[in-house]
Order: structure tokens, then C-alpha cells, then sequence
């Protein structure tokens, strides 16, 4: 077996992916890519208005029309209690939850679902919705998050009062919950500051944009037993979401996930599949959904909006020694918004003696809220990192060195308990230091180079595997986390490493909720850490039940047979893994092994990124011209994947930093749900993104293994804003800092 | 309802015919009529790239085109890249190269790619960059599809 001293055959290395091929010629079966006998196409009819109380809906036409087979509305839906579910990632209110998947008695965003359709195709589907009549009384609404919190903004629930730490109001408010986090003392430490900096913070709501939509197929069996498909980043929890919506045990439904286009988070929640399921218990077909893109804008999760305020105070050597932070964020029209991660994460990367932190889950007229990748932590390192340079300017120290001097480490505690294990942002920093990106020239007219930090838990939750060895020596490893960007790999490498065995001598599979036990959503940068925990040990399961059987086959006691980077050993015996596996298949029952895991911890993982910048006058637009990503992945079990998740995330930053944002109309209905006026970054709108790895091995992990997937998108907005300061010496508090905002900025100065 | 036209293409190099309403778009009738479920719905309004197929060599959104104006065409999808049993160099480095996560996109990048080194063997990187703009990706940056068409180039 290999030993943790760094030398390994298989980690660390670059495979080809395991389901590459299927992936570059167009056979790998995405959600929509499922074709079922029958099969239906359906569509959903959304709410025009931001805010209004349903008073009738006639469906008649639509269902008279020729190739309809089922319309249903909210009245189709069981009623379900308030009840919370914890969905790993994060809990959901199960009536909410079914709210949200059709609206009952109001609809509180545009593009709430009020009706849906199934028919012969889309076509006629989306025919027959238009049909549906539906009759509003349209509310007041209100989609900024100050706004909403005000004693007289329109009320989304009426039976919501703010829960303060456990605390509940009487009077019904959209603040659903008040969260304090406090160490030290901040009076104490701001009386003690040579120097204090408060500034207020706005950002505007984004989407993760992942390229699939949201897609689902239900086939509602006559055996009773409901079989769905569905593009998802956790199927188990898929299930038990769509079975509470439905009322329905779980062990009646079975959900296989299908490749997944992209997800960041935002296919964590059900939208789709109660509703596809339903639309075929009603025809006894199978049923397709597939969302349009504005439906994907319009009805599924972005991320919040935020407005922050954030105050510091170092003393004269730039030592940081109190923080306070107000935050309050988007819930959208549920509670539960991604406020929780916002408080943790403010003032994470750094060691702050005395801070308080008050946040705020708001919910008004906007889409639901997901989780978009290290969820609500990127708005306020755009505070935070900005708050701290104009003290690093105040005080005239390097922008990085004072990061250095306060960087959080071992043995630090955040102001929401947890006390660091090992962690790696010394390192980062210090690898910033001396990279050639850091120090090499920059010249020129209205540019600048700066740096932003950024601190993402990642999470253990719940993971299983199955292990089955071939009669040639490879082994089946089945698995319940879809793989959304090559974590078939890095977990089967795990257990090749472990087993001494080449990375494609393990077949590793994602399967459906029948075939393998209970494993929680694929996000919280968890799978190549919890998951590949799991297939790490399976092998030794594995390698222990071999090392029993070569002790049997060539009779001597078990304590004599060793194994050695796969080498099994013993009596004057020597065998490979393979070797011995198709010994022992011949005689003997099959080896099989299986392991499950829930580990209670934090991987912690920080990244830090180094921008180059230049800002046009004329037009206000930002051109990205060199960018260096940085960050501790623990072990970095495929490079090329880390990379690639260090490179992605900083891009979908970039583009949260200068352009993507959604536009509200008057009347608080969104005004740019498309590709095209939601404007994502292409590949001519970035550069190269260099990468550095840095590992500072996680002690919870047999390899090191740290969560990699969220902490990159974190730093670009505080960062790209640091830099704007430097390149045209203005300060940008509002995301997204995009090509007007910028002009006109500058317009003011001349 | 409208009349059902009978439309004769050529498809990867093979004849084929298809009955097509005037209103379903090309990407509807390779996915849905013709099992081709390669070539990817991102937005079905020709933003996102990942339908992208080529008529006569050129890319096109399938999604932006009708099956109705396909007659007599040459017409290259994704299942249509590869020989058999050998990869194209372009889906080659794309594995090598790790240029793809989730791989919703990565068909109409493979496409789209394969049209421009054909047409542009040597084209630097902002060209490449400014050639396949018309494709997004959420997932990787970018960085590494760069890099993937630059090792086709390369291999040559």
C-alpha cells in the first residue's frame, strides 16, 4: 500500500477521464438525451407578475385541445407541513419546497410556476399553457433587500416573523432570520485601532449559468413505483425532496442522475421532477420537461443580491484587531438564502481578535435563492478585501504583506466557533509572493495589478461506495455522486492508489438510488475529498479480505503476508494485485467490499488570485490581461481537474465582477433572461488563467485531499475592485462594476 | 396544422430523409426524429453554441435552423467527428488536455473547432478566441479548450 510520504503511482498523476470518450463524441446521456417509449413532452406555465394572488385558473381549453394528455395546477399537489429537510448542503422547508414548485395561492416572483401541460410535443404543450387561464389580483412587490426589510414593504408571508438565534418576533416581517455571530469585544478592539475603515457594499443578484437547464423525465409506473431521470447534483436528495412534495414514501421512487450539464449548486433543489411526475400519474405516460432558458433565469435558484456593511480597525503596524459586519442577503421568495456562509466566511482569512457579525435572510420578490458555488462567500470578500486595502493604503503597507501579517493559521478561531486545524493560506500567500506573475512589470496607462483572498469550508456529509473485483483483477466501483467535472477519476484513482492497480483498472460508475448506498448532493467541494474517503476505504476492505485469502491459498498465517505498493507477498510467494485476484476467483467467493462515510469536518480551503487590469476611458470597459490563480488543494489528486477548477471558478467570477447581473423592470419583472442580455463571459473575454498549487496537506484525509470546487470563484470581484482602484483610482462598492457604471465613474473625475 | 414536408439531406456522409413541420428547428429533428442527441439544447436561441452542427462546412446553431431549410445540404454533427474506433484529433486533445468538466458544451466546441482549424490551421490564439465566442462554457475558462485546439495545431 502506498504510504503518506508523497510518493505515489497514481495520485498526482493525469489520466484520461474515465467517461472522456463518450463525452467528445456526443453519446453520453444527459437528461434530455433520455428517450422512454411514449414518451410525453410538457411545459410550464409561469406567473407574469412578481407578486399577485391567484383567484381562479381554468384549465379547460387546454386539456379540450387535441394532443394534450394531462394539465395540472397547484390543486394537484398534496398539501405538505412545514417540516425541514436536511438536504447536506444546506436545509429546505419541505412546504416551502412545494410552494416553489407550484404556486398554491400566490406567486411571488415572475416566473413562478402556476400550471403545466403534457402533450404529444413541446409545441402543442406550450400551445395549450397559453390556453390556461389564469386570473391575478397583482400585489405590491419589492426586489431590493433594504427595501424589503422595511416596516412597510409588501409582505411575502404573512405568518413570517424573524427568528433572531431562536428567538421569534410576533409581528410578520420578509426578515426570516437574524443571525449574530460575536468574539472578543469590538468596542474594545476599535478603541484600541490607529486606524478604522467602514464602507457599505451592493451586488446585484447572478446565476450560476450552467449551459444544461433544468431538465426531468418521469415515467409514474403502474407498479406504483415512480422511476425518474434527471439532470441533478444529488439524486438521493432529488429523491426525498420530490417524495415529500409528493407525499409519497421514498422507497417508491427511484431517481438515476444522468450526466449533468453544469450545476455550481443550483441543481441541488427540485423544480422540475415533482412536476413531471405528477403530469404522468395523471396520463399513465412517461413525461419530459425540459426548461427554456428564460425559465431557467426566471424559475430556478440565483444566487442573492446583497447589501453589506463592513468596518475594521488596525493599529499602526497593521495589525488587524476589531471587525464588525452587517449583511443582509437575498432570500428570494423563500426564506433560507445562503446568509449563514456569508457571516462565517466575512472576516474567515483572517486572524481578528474581536468581531460581530449581524446578518440578515431577507425574502422579496425574486427567484428562490440557490447556493452558487462557496454560496454568499463571494460578496463579502468583495467587502471585505476592499476594506482591507484602503487600510493597507491608509497605512501605507504592501497590499500583501499585510495579508501575510494577519492571515488566519492553525489554531485561530473564526467568529463562528470552529477552531483551524492545519490550513494553507500562509502558503498561498507566500506563493504569491514568489510567483513571476507577482513580480514581474506592469506598465502603462490605466491599469493595475492587485490581489483578493477568498475562504471556503467544503464539507464531508455522507458518501458510499461498492467495490467488486473482476476475475481479470479490475474492479466495478459503483458510486451515488454525478460527476459533473471528472470526479469518476479522481475517485477511481483513490482506489487504484490504494490497491496498487492502474487508474483504468477501476470501472467506477455513477448508479442510480437502488444501486448504491445513500450519498449526499455532488457540491461543497466534497466528492474528490468524501466520496474518494469512501473508494480509499473500499480498497483497504478489499486489500484486508485478499490478505486473508493468499494466507489461505498459500498456507501460512495471515500476520506473514505483506503488501507493497500492490505487491502481496508471503510463504516465498509473490503476486500482484491482479494476479492475485485471478487466482482467488477461481476458488472462493467473490470479493466484494463496500464503504460508507460521513465525515464531520471542514476541509478548509483558501485561494488567492493576483489580477493584471486595464480599464478603457472612453467606453468603461475592463480587459483582463493576465491572471494568476492560486490555492491550497490539500493533494491534488488529477492536476489537470484542480486546475481546471481554479480556472473555471475564477472565470465565472470575472464575469460576476464586471457584467452579469439581472436587470428588474418597473414593475419588478426580470428584463434580460436570455444568453444574450445576461452577459457571461466568452473566451474572447478573458486571457490564459495560470494556475499555482498549493499543498498543505488537510489531516482529515489519508492523501490530504482539501475541497477545491468553490473557494476560486471567491476572490475575482475583491480583487478585480483592488485593482480598479490602482488603475484608475476609484473605488467600486457595487457589483457588477460593468462598462457604464465604470464610464460614467470616471466621467465624474473629468 | 400545418403540411408535414419530406426533406432529403446528406448526414455525416449518409443520404437521409426526414418528415419535418415547418416550425421544428434542425436541432429538434437530429434529437428527437433522428436519435442524434449529440449535438446539445443550451437555450434554443442561438446563444450558447452548444447545438452547433455544420451545414456545407460552415458552423450553424442547429437551434437557429429549420429542418425545411436543409434539403440538399451536407450536414456534419457531432457523431459525425470521429471515424470509427479513432477519435478525431480534436476530441483527442480535448481528452488529453482536460478541456471539458461537465461536457454539455463540449460537442459544439468539438464541432466548431474541427470548422476552424479546417479552414484556419494556423489561426493564433486571438483568433481562436474571437472564432469560437459564439460557444459559451461555464465550466472550465476556457484556458485549457484554448490549449486543446493549440495541441491540434501542434500535432500537425
Amino acid at each position: 500500500m502506498s504510504s503518506g510520504n508523497g510518493s505515489y503511482r497514481v495520485i498526482g498523476t493525469r489520466p484520461r477521464r474515465h467517461d472522456g470518450a463518450e463525452k467528445v463524441t456526443g453519446s453520453a446521456i444527459y437528461g434530455n438525451d433520455v428517450q422512454l417509449p411514449g414518451l410525453l413532452s410538457g411545459f410550464i406555465l409561469r406567473s407574469p407578475h412578481a407578486h399577485a394572488r391567484i383567484t381562479s385558473i381554468d384549465t379547460s381549453e387546454a386539456e379540450a385541445m387535441e394532443g394534450v394528455f394531462a394539465v395540472i395546477s397547484g390543486k394537484d399537489f398534496p398539501e405538505v407541513a412545514d417540516k425541514i429537510a436536511d438536504l447536506g448542503e444546506g436545509a429546505v422547508n419541505l412546504s416551502y419546497l412545494s410552494d416553489n414548485v407550484m404556486a398554491k395561492t400566490k406567486v411571488l416572483y415572475k416566473g413562478h410556476a402556476v400550471a403545466a401541460v403534457a402533450a404529444a410535443n413541446v409545441h402543442i404543450a406550450e400551445e395549450a399553457a397559453a390556453k390556461i387561464k389564469v386570473e391575478y389580483e397583482v400585489l405590491p412587490s419589492v426586489t431590493w433587500v433594504m427595501d424589503a426589510m422595511q416596516d412597510d414593504a409588501p409582505l411575502l408571508h404573512e405568518n413570517l416573523c424573524t427568528d433572531h438565534m431562536g428567538e421569534k418576533d410576533e409581528k410578520p416581517s420578509n426578515t426570516a432570520v437574524h443571525m449574530h455571530f460575536e468574539k472578543g469585544n469590538v468596542e474594545e478592539g476599535f478603541a484600541a485601532a490607529d486606524v478604522i475603515v467602514e464602507r457599505e457594499f451592493k451586488t446585484a443578484t447572478v446565476h450560476q449559468g450552467y449551459i444544461e437547464p433544468h431538465v426531468s423525465v418521469a415515467d409514474w409506473t403502474t407498479s406504483g413505483r415512480l422511476k425518474i431521470w434527471t439532470a441533478t447534483q444529488g439524486a438521493f436528495t432529488a429523491r426525498q425532496q420530490t417524495a415529500e412534495v409528493l407525499q409519497i414514501p421514498i422507497s417508491k421512487v427511484v431517481v438515476t442522475p444522468c450526466e449533468i450539464g453544469g450545476g455550481f449548486g443550483g441543481k441541488i433543489a427540485v423544480y422540475v421532477e415533482p412536476v413531471v411526475a405528477l403530469l404522468s400519474k395523471k396520463c399513465g405516460r412517461p413525461v419530459k420537461i425540459t426548461m427554456t432558458r428564460a425559465d431557467v433565469f426566471e424559475g430556478s435558484g440565483p444566487t442573492p443580491g446583497s447589501f453589506m456593511r463592513v468596518k475594521v480597525g488596525a493599529t499602526s503596524d497593521g495589525k488587524l484587531v476589531a471587525g464588525e459586519a452587517w449583511l443582509a442577503y437575498d432570500a428570494g421568495a423563500y426564506p433560507g438564502g445562503m446568509i449563514g456562509p456569508g457571516c462565517m466566511c466575512v472576516f474567515s482569512c483572517y486572524d481578528i481578535e474581536h468581531a460581530l457579525v449581524d446578518g440578515y435572510d431577507v425574502c422579496l420578490n425574486k427567484p428562490h435563492t440557490s447556493a452558487y458555488r462557496a454560496p454568499g462567500a463571494t460578496q463579502v470578500a468583495f467587502a471585505m478585501e476592499q476594506v482591507l486595502d484602503e487600510i493597507a493604503e491608509q497605512l501605507g503597507i504592501c497590499k500583501l504583506e499585510i495579508r501575510q501579517f494577519n492571515a488566519a493559521k492553525e489554531g485561530v478561531r473564526r467568529v463562528d466557533g470552529p477552531v483551524y486545524p492545519r490550513i494553507g493560506l500562509v502558503e498561498c500567500l507566500d506563493a504569491v509572493a514568489q510567483s513571476d506573475h507577482w513580480n514581474s512589470p506592469l506598465e502603462g496607462e490605466n491599469r493595475g495589478r492587485g490581489i483578493g483572498v477568498g475562504f471556503w469550508f467544503g464539507c464531508g456529509l455522507k458518501s458510499s461506495v461498492n467495490a467488486s473485483v473482476n476475475h481479470d483483477g479490475t474492479v466495478n466501483l459503483t458510486e451515488g455522486s454525478p460527476d459533473i467535472g471528472g470526479t469518476r477519476t479522481s475517485i477511481a484513482m483513490q482506489l487504484a492508489e490504494v490497491l496498487g492497480i492502474d487508474t483504468f483498472d477501476v470501472i467506477p460508475q455513477v448508479v442510480d438510488t437502488d444501486s448504491v448506498g445513500y450519498t449526499d448532493v455532488t457540491g461543497g467541494s466534497r466528492v474528490t475529498f468524501a466520496t474518494g474517503l469512501a473508494a480509499y476505504e473500499a480498497g483497504l476492505d478489499l486489500q484486508k479480505q485478499m490478505v486473508i485469502r493468499a494466507a489461505d491459498l498459500w498456507e501460512c498465517p495471515v500476520d506473514e503476508i505483506t503488501v507493497e505498493e500492490g505487491e502481496f507477498k508471503g510463504a516465498g510467494n509473490s503476486a500482484s494485485f491482479k494476479e492475485l485476484a485471478q487466482q482467488l476467483f477461481k476458488d472462493g467467493e467473490p470479493l466484494v467490499a463496500r464503504a460508507s462515510v460521513a465525515p464531520d469536518c471542514a476541509t478548509n480551503g483558501f485561494a488567492v488570485h493576483i489580477v493584471d487590469l486595464e480599464v478603457d476611458p472612453e467606453t468603461g470597459k475592463v480587459t483582463i490581461l493576465r491572471y494568476t490563480a492560486v490555492q491550497d488543494a490539500g493533494k491534488a489528486i488529477h492536476p489537470s481537474y484542480v486546475e481546471g477548477q481554479m480556472q473555471g471558478g475564477a472565470v465565472q467570477g470575472i464575469g460576476w465582477a464586471l457584467n452579469e447581473e439581472y436587470y428588474f423592470n418597473d414593475d419588478d419583472t426580470m428584463d434580460n433572461a436570455s444568453f444574450l442580455d445576461y452577459r457571461m463571459p466568452t473566451m474572447l473575454d478573458v486571457p490564459m488563467i495560470d494556475t499555482i498549487i498549493v499543498e498543505a496537506a488537510n489531516p482529515d484525509h489519508p492523501y490530504g485531499v482539501r475541497g477545491v470546487g468553490e473557494p476560486p470563484i471567491i476572490p475575482p470581484p475583491a480583487a478585480i475592485a483592488n485593482v480598479m482602484s490602482e488603475a484608475i483610482s476609484k473605488r467600486f462598492y457595487d457589483l457588477p462594476m460593468s462598462p457604464p457604471k465604470v464610464w460614467k465613474a470616471l466621467s465624474e473625475t473629468s | 396544422m400545418a403540411k408535414t414536408v419530406l426533406v432529403t439531406t446528406t448526414i455525416n456522409g449518409e443520404s437521409t430523409e426526414f418528415l419535418c413541420k415547418p416550425r421544428e428547428s434542425l436541432l429538434e429533428i437530429l434529437r428527437n426524429k433522428l436519435g442524434m442527441t449529440g449535438s446539445k439544447e443550451g437555450c434554443n436561441n442561438g446563444n450558447c453554441g452548444a447545438c452547433t452542427v455544420l451545414i456545407d462546412g460552415l458552423p450553424v446553431d442547429s437551434c437557429l435552423v429549420l429542418g425545411v431549410e436543409v434539403e440538399g445540404v451536407e450536414i456534419t454533427t457531432i457523431e459525425g467527428i470521429a471515424d470509427i474506433g479513432q477519435l478525431d484529433p480534436v476530441q483527442d486533445c480535448f481528452l488529453e488536455g482536460a478541456a471539458l468538466q461537465c461536457g454539455i458544451c463540449t460537442p459544439g466546441f468539438i464541432v466548431a473547432a474541427r470548422a476552424l482549424l479546417d479552414k484556419k490551421p494556423d489561426a493564433d490564439e486571438q483568433t481562436i478566441r474571437f472564432d469560437l465566442s459564439g460557444n459559451l462554457c461555464r465550466c472550465t475558462g476556457y484556458d485549457k479548450i484554448v490549449r486543446a485546439i493549440q495541441a491540434v495545431q501542434e500535432s500537425n
